[in-house]
């Protein structure tokens, strides 16, 4: 007997027990199920949820491997310092840099899935329904999005923080209000404050070193600009990625090759990422406006953030992965196209907003995208009600 | 004031199976049956007993909330069969079908020298009413109510489906008695859409609007020509009958007789030699199919198009409304990987390792597999690119999960019916039933609202 024909056995013996989501779930995973059309349409289009998720992971994974020869780099160049004539194959593309990145990186992406799946499995079997793919890209965004040596067991509590609390109490994939991935990061940020900001986080073992004679720094050029102190990083640093930084978000050419992928493959809206970078750089227009307009002294707190010319806003930070790969979330974003614009826009001129009022924590993305999650149903509230009073006015001009 | 209706929105479905343009007479179908299901709403009284000897034209039942609603045998016969299902539900009327037809007498009509209310009189008593639906609820129209317009879509657009052109071909004076006469019912227009003026047959006629339409399905559901020629607003009633059934009218008008005689198409990836067949509404679906022959063992038989056609099994009967019979492959067999490995043999309209969109002429073999299981909506915007309405379909969609009439009433409830979301059902990621969501919304509706 096949597998095909084992597995399809198992599945008719699981049927209606407790444990069927939980094996439904791996049987998908390896077999397109045998569900047929009942009513209405007979044929169905080839896309379902777990190729679309699929495809946001396959956009990742430039990332998730640069994340990891980053780790590795930002690593040693710390010790060592960066190096003169940088060299991609030499410098950063090497052994030494994949082992460590591989060493630190993999248990974040692990504990990740491990912790988010298993919760969803539980949650799956006490409830009685198929296990979602959601977290599929939950799963990997959330390992990119931190820094690369928060403890795994902030990261495990964190997770299933997110997924219970941010997702499940709403009723599962589909039906939350904020994006998962970003309810971890904020459970994060705000529980374990320490481990996720500041100058000491964001490479490999500057924590544990600091204070000894073998003290590194461990901090990002956000952190740098808003003690305006001079940037020590060249431009296409910055546009590459060869920066510290959470663990996946610093190469913003990798991030627009995925948003490129997302965008062709019709999985993410192409308004929503444009209208954030427009977003972001009118903000940013607006500050070096302010600092052009001498409104402004060197010595205020400010002047080292606003005055950073606006386009290199949208390369360094987070910025262009949130709105790449968490603004676009269709469940927590806004649902209708005209919507779509206004929430992009917004996200990225308020995390701007944030990113240059909030020395304390030099970035804003995530806190604008939360709230603009928490605003999206409002946006389109309005947009809905544009339609429906077009609607009401046809009517009105009939029986007049 | 002639329109020309240019669809952009939409998808035009391209499956293998079209039917070739010849048409030959079907093996006589010994029983034709009539089934209540096909008529939405409709609970059936029983007025042919089992046993009766019926004619062409006579009635089987009437509408149990409009006694003069008739419903009319399609054939004269012996009504040997009342299947009834589960509380007594009347399933089907099953008539054993003479050799030699016997039409009932209507009497031959002047269509120019009848008023409405005669001709109202004249298609209830003949049984041939239920051939006129209306917007809002797609359902029967409701004879009491004087409609603002009445359409004809003589454009099919869905997958696979028959020619109007060809099927209408030596048919315009019935056509023409049929517009006639239904001018006569409403202080509009008859408005038909066509898509090449030239050689449709209604370009001759009179007592019509004929507008042009073009573009990809749902290019060709009259909703979406509605919307574009006069939109319906709340407290509206229109009225929309399809071509072939103006001929069955044309030709009671013009002989007195209800000859139910329709050219169906067979078509699909699994009949061997796909083409039109002359038949009669109700005959078998296997006087066709097996005339032409199947390749498949593993075949679903519908009853309609592959979009909002009815699964009829191969011993069931052609609908009352339908003029095409489609048979594919069943789809009940897994596939390892389905889910992440590269397509090139079904159709998306994305492009998540999918490549339909690579050939956009190839003709596909789709079977009945849904692709993927039934989850929450979750993703956003696609479905308004194959739906060409100024409707937002997924807060539509929403709204008649959660019984709200208020938002219903809103969005544009009385502006659609069920075959109007068979798109966005095709496109569905989350594989929801949409025509049965919005088809339970707009029950509610009527029941509630009316």
């Amino acid at each position: 007997m096949s597998l095909k024909n084992k597995l399809h056995q198992l599945k008719l013996k699981y049927k209606d027990k407790k444990m069927a989501p939980a094996f439904n779930a791996l049987h998908t995973f390896l077999y397109l199920p045998n569900e047929t059309t009942h009513s209405g349409g007979h044929v169905r289009a080839a896309d379902d949820l777990k190729r679309t998720m699929n495809t946001v992971i396959l956009a990742l994974v430039p990332c998730l491997l640069f994340g990891i020869f980053n780790a590795g780099y930002q690593h040693y160049s710390a010790i060592n310092g960066f190096p003169a004539d940088f060299s991609l194959f030499e410098h950063f593309i090497n052994w030494e840099n994949f082992v460590l990145g591989a060493w630190t990186v993999l248990p974040l992406v692990i504990v990740s899935y491990g912790v988010g799946l298993a919760v969803e499995f539980l949650f799956a079997v006490i409830k009685g329904h198929e296990v979602e793919e959601g977290y599929l890209v939950t799963g990997m965004l959330v390992p990119l999005i931190v820094p690369i040596d928060i403890p795994l067991w902030m990261l495990a509590v964190a997770v299933v923080f997110g997924v219970v609390i941010g997702k499940e109490v709403f009723g599962g994939t589909g039906m939350n209000i904020l994006n998962p991935a970003l309810t971890i990061r904020a459970f994060l940020f705000f529980a374990y404050p320490t481990w996720m900001s500041g100058d000491k986080v964001w490479v490999h073992e500057a924590v544990e070193r600091a204070g000894t004679a073998d003290a590194i720094s461990g901090e990002t050029i956000l952190g740098t600009l808003a003690q305006s102190n001079p940037v020590q990083f060249s431009i296409s640093d910055m546009f590459y990625g060869y920066i510290p930084g959470s663990v996946g978000e610093t190469s913003t050419l990798l991030i627009l090759i995925g948003a490129a992928i997302l965008i062709f493959t019709k999985v993410a809206s192409w308004r929503i990422i444009l209208s954030g970078f427009v977003g972001a750089a009118l903000m940013g227009l607006l500050f070096n406006g302010v600092v052009d307009a001498g409104w402004i002294s060197e010595s205020s707190k400010f002047y080292g953030l606003m005055s950073t010319p606006f386009w290199q806003h949208l390369i360094i930070g987070s910025i262009a992965f949130g709105v790449v790969f968490m603004a676009t979330d269709p469940v927590s974003g806004s649902q209708t196209n005209k919507g779509k614009w206004i929430y992009g826009f917004l996200i990225g001129f308020i995390s701007i907003l944030i990113r240059v009022f909030n020395p304390a924590y030099p970035e804003g993305v995530f806190l604008a995208i939360l709230l603009m999650n928490v605003f999206a149903p409002t946006i389109d509230h309005y947009v809905v009600q544009g339609n429906i009073k077009k609607r009401m006015k046809r009517l009105k001009l009939k029986t007049a | 004031m002639s329109k020309d209706i240019r669809i952009r929105k939409g998808l035009d479905i391209k499956l293998v199976g079209e039917a070739e343009k010849i048409t030959v007479d079907a093996t006589r179908s010994n029983i034709n049956a009539i089934r209540p299901d096909d008529f939405h709403g409709i609970v059936p009284k029983v007025m042919a007993k089992l046993g009766t000897e019926v004619k062409a034209g006579e009635p089987l039942f009437h509408s149990k909330a409009n006694a003069k609603l008739l419903f009319p045998s399609p054939v004269s016969g012996e009504v040997v069969e009342i299947v009834r299902g589960a509380k007594r539900k009347i399933l089907a009327f099953k008539i054993l079908a003479d050799k030699e037809q016997q039409y009932k007498d209507f009497g031959v009509k002047n269509v120019g020298t009848m008023s409405g209310e005669e001709v109202k009189d004249h298609l209830l008593a003949s049984g041939c009413w239920p051939f006129i639906k209306q917007r809002p609820y797609d359902v029967i129209a409701d004879p009491s109510i004087e409609p603002k317009a009445i359409y004809v879509s003589a454009y099919a657009t869905a997958p696979l489906a028959a020619s109007y052109d060809y099927i209408l071909q030596g048919k315009e004076l019935a056509l023409q008695a049929a517009v006639t006469a239904l001018s006569k019912m409403t202080p509009g227009s008859v408005h038909v859409s066509a898509g090449d003026l030239n050689s449709s047959p209604f370009a001759k006629l009179t007592d019509i609007q004929l507008h042009s339409v073009s573009g990809p399905h749902p290019a060709g559901n009259v909703s979406v020509q509605i919307a574009n020629i006069d939109p319906i607003n709340k407290g509206e009633t229109v009225w929309v009958v399809t071509p072939q059934d103006l001929v069955i009218m044309g030709e009671l008008l013009l002989t007195g007789k209800f000859n139910s005689e329709r050219t169906i198409a067979l078509v699909g990836s699994s009949v061997k030699t796909p083409k039109y067949y002359k038949t009669r509404i109700g005959a078998e679906v296997s006087t066709l199919v097996y005339d032409s022959g199947v390749k498949d063992e593993n075949i679903r038989v519908i009853s309609g198009d592959v979009l909002t056609g009815d699964n009829v099994k191969p011993d069931g009967h052609i609908g009352f409304y339908h003029n095409t019979v489609t048979v594919i492959p069943e789809g009940n067999d897994y596939e390892f990987f389905g889910w992440n490995k590269p397509i090139f043999n079904k159709i998306s309209t994305s492009r998540a390792l999918t490549f339909s969109w690579l050939f956009p002429n190839k003709k596909y073999e789709l079977d009945t597999n849904t692709n993927g299981e039934h989850r929450a909506f979750v993703v956003t915007g696609n479905y308004e690119e194959v739906f060409p309405f100024d409707i937002y379909p997924l807060q539509l969609l929403k709204a008649c999960v959660v019984n709200d009439l208020d938002a219903m009433e809103q969005l544009g409830m009385y502006e659609i019916a069920p075959e109007d979301f068979a798109l966005t059902e095709f496109v569905c990621v989350s594989k929801q039933p949409h025509q049965q969501i919005v088809r339970e919304g707009l029950d509610l509706m009527l029941k509630e609202i009316g």
